[in-house]
């Protein structure tokens, strides 16, 4: 498997929303790549006879009972948001202009 | 107020004393509370294990309690003592951050189901402590509001994520604390700062309302000074939630009937199993002589010790941060600048994003994030996380294997003493080698605690003797534990806490 590059952080970190500086870039790529290294020894013992463990205590079909409950005020939903209208979340445009 | 030495010093007493002394009408609520915060008052600054007090409402908390007692109202056992909140959780009212800048000033509209049931059992709530930021760390120094100091060596570390949770313990702060568990963040503070802690089975505790991780890893759990006070603060955490679809649906396991069982020091029949990989290279010479000398306590009261092994341990810490990664960057998509926490304003929504999340997220998390969303990108997913998930059944086998030839396995908790703030900052593989021992036990889901062995000779800092149960099966700890505590604090005359060194008084907080 092939460790992490420079370009491929700075395309992890815009498919993720977090903007990076070149200096961001230089410092968190060359730690990315001995992490990632270290790691990929997961490879090494998992066969294709073992099955995968998601969770740890296997549930399923885990329903509460069918109860109107109450929930949560629309003014206090909206209470830590940065910004609200009309009783929505308010957030700056959504399309630039070159869409 | 002028500076009159209490007679008793409430604070060096364990929850376990402050609730029969509350019972027995010998102290108020109101002066517990207010001796701790004064406590605070006087240590903290250069402790730095809280991030948000509350005063007012822990001693309004305190004065209904006084009350309640006073007019024969029948109350919760632990009403009236104190505790500290790890600031994971939220808590209606009061600021939450799970450490991070980007949730600076957010004060949640809801109660976690932990957070309601302290205030269920009339519990004054001190303050919210100190993290790593999300809780990824090991040290606390990954907290966005700087990091916490040891209270046995302010130039150490406590321990992390719940660093502050237990510096507040070993300071005296607090007499309980809440922690959560992902890889070890209740175990491992506690190892540091010799304390008690303990991660329940997966499922034991709700965590609805608590900050999420990794969804699959994260449990929350008690915290305490000692193995008796531990036990009675998981009995009142515990419990099935229907509000956290990954609850157990049984009864709280009988935390405090093991505990007492367990002080009689009669461990006869009971099989400890030595995990072999859990020791040797990179474990300091001092925390493995002190848990030898456990092992012989433990012989002594009867208990058969014998070594298991548990091959696929090697790999525990690879897969570890593979789906803790995974799971984290998509639990942190959350904080997108739209319903709560940090914006930073652009002229898009997904240029504020970008912004958002660059300001607001320390080092740590961005590695995390990157990582996950490497992990789980097209053409990597079965080489990375899918192999983990793997790995994963591998080391549930390991464990169900051991746990036919013992009833409990033990290991040193941390393979250290606590280290130097700074000394591993800047190395992220060093800092993953602290929780070594204590993975295993989130990848499998079983419980495990971590409980004081004495302080290393070469250094005078404690080590930790960490105990692991099957699934469902947290009661073995308590027994175990409290045992092995009765038996060194015989020899101690104390709990270890009682020998950490003198902290620095504030006199100026002190005289306000």
């Amino acid at each position: 498997m092939s460790s992490l590059d420079r370009s491929d952080v700075a395309r992890l970190a815009a498919l993720a929303r977090i903007d990076m500086t070149d200096e961001d870039l230089d410092r968190l790529s060359g730690q990315l790549s001995a992490i990632v290294d270290a790691v990929a020894k997961v490879a090494e013992v998992a066969g294709s006879d073992v099955p995968a463990t998601s969770h740890p205590i296997p549930m399923s079909n885990v329903h509460r009972a069918d109860e109107v409950l109450p929930s949560l005020p629309q003014e206090r939903a909206l209470s830590g948001a940065p910004e609200a209208e009309d009783g929505r979340f308010r957030v700056p445009q959504i399309l630039g202009e070159e869409a | 107020m002028t500076a009159v030495e209490p007679s008793t010093d409430w604070t060096r007493k364990t929850a376990a004393e402050m609730a029969a002394a509350l019972n027995a009408g010998e102290v108020t609520s109101v002066e517990l509370t207010q001796a701790h915060l004064d406590r605070i008052a006087a240590v903290d600054g250069p402790v730095h294990a809280f991030l948000h007090l509350d005063p007012e409402g822990a001693l309004e908390t305190a004065r209904k309690v006084d009350e309640d007692r006073a007019a024969g109202v029948e109350l919760p056992v632990l009403a009236g003592v104190p505790v500290a909140v790890k600031d994971v959780l939220v808590t209606e009212g009061l600021p939450t951050t799970a450490g991070s800048r980007i949730l600076e000033g957010w004060v949640p509209p809801y109660d976690s189901t932990v957070s309601a049931k302290l205030k269920a059992s009339r519990m004054p709530i001190l303050g919210k402590t100190n993290m790593d930021e999300f809780a990824m760390g090991s040290s606390t120094e990954h907290s966005g509001y700087g990091p916490t100091h040891n209270p046995w060596d302010l130039e150490r570390i406590p321990g992390g994520s719940g660093g502050g949770s237990a510096a507040a313990l070993a300071a005296f702060e607090a007499p309980l604390a809440i922690g959560s568990d992902t890889g070890g963040s209740i175990r491992q503070p506690a190892s540091v700062t010799g304390t008690v802690g303990v991660k329940p089975t997966y499922g034991g505790v709700s965590r609805y309302g608590a900050i999420a991780l990794a969804s699959s890893l994260d449990q929350l759990g008690p915290c305490g000074r000692t193995v008796l006070d531990t036990a009675m603060l998981h009995e009142v955490m515990g419990g099935h939630d229907p509000k956290d679809a990954t609850s157990l649906d049984e009864p709280v396991p009988a935390c405090v009937e093991a505990a007492m069982q367990g002080a009689t020091k009669d461990l006869t029949g009971v099989r400890v199993g030595v995990i072999k990989e859990l020791s040797g290279e990179g474990y300091q010479p001092g925390v493995e002589q002190r848990f030898e000398e456990s092992l012989e306590r433990l012989k002594a009261m009867g208990a058969e010790i014998v070594e298991v092994s548990c091959p696929s341990f090697e790999y525990a810490l690879a897969a570890y941060y593979l789906i803790l990664p995974s799971e984290a960057s998509s639990n942190l998509a959350k904080f997108d600048s739209v319903r709560f926490g940090m914006r930073v304003e652009k002229d898009t929504v997904e240029k504020t994003m970008l912004a958002t999340r660059a300001e607001g997220f320390g080092d740590e998390v961005k590695r995390r994030i990157i990582l996950g969303t490497y992990a789980l990108s097209a053409g990597y997913y079965d080489a990375y996380y899918g192999s983990a998930q793997k790995v994963r059944t591998l080391i549930q086998r390991d464990f169900a294997a051991a746990f036919e030839k013992a009833d409990v396995l033990v290991s040193p908790t941390t393979p250290t003493t606590p280290f130097k703030l700074g000394e591993r900052i800047d190395d992220p593989l060093a800092m993953y080698l602290n929780d070594v021992a204590t993975i295993p036990a989130n990848l499998a889901g079983i419980p495990g605690m971590s409980l004081p062995s004495g302080v290393a000779p070469e250094d005078g800092l404690p080590a930790g003797f960490q105990i692991l149960a099957p699934a469902h099966e947290d009661a073995r700890l308590y027994r175990v534990g409290a045992a092995l505590e009765a038996s060194l604090t015989e020899e101690w005359g104390g709990a270890l806490t009682a020998q950490a060194p003198t902290l620095p008084i504030n006199t100026a907080e002190v005289a306000k």
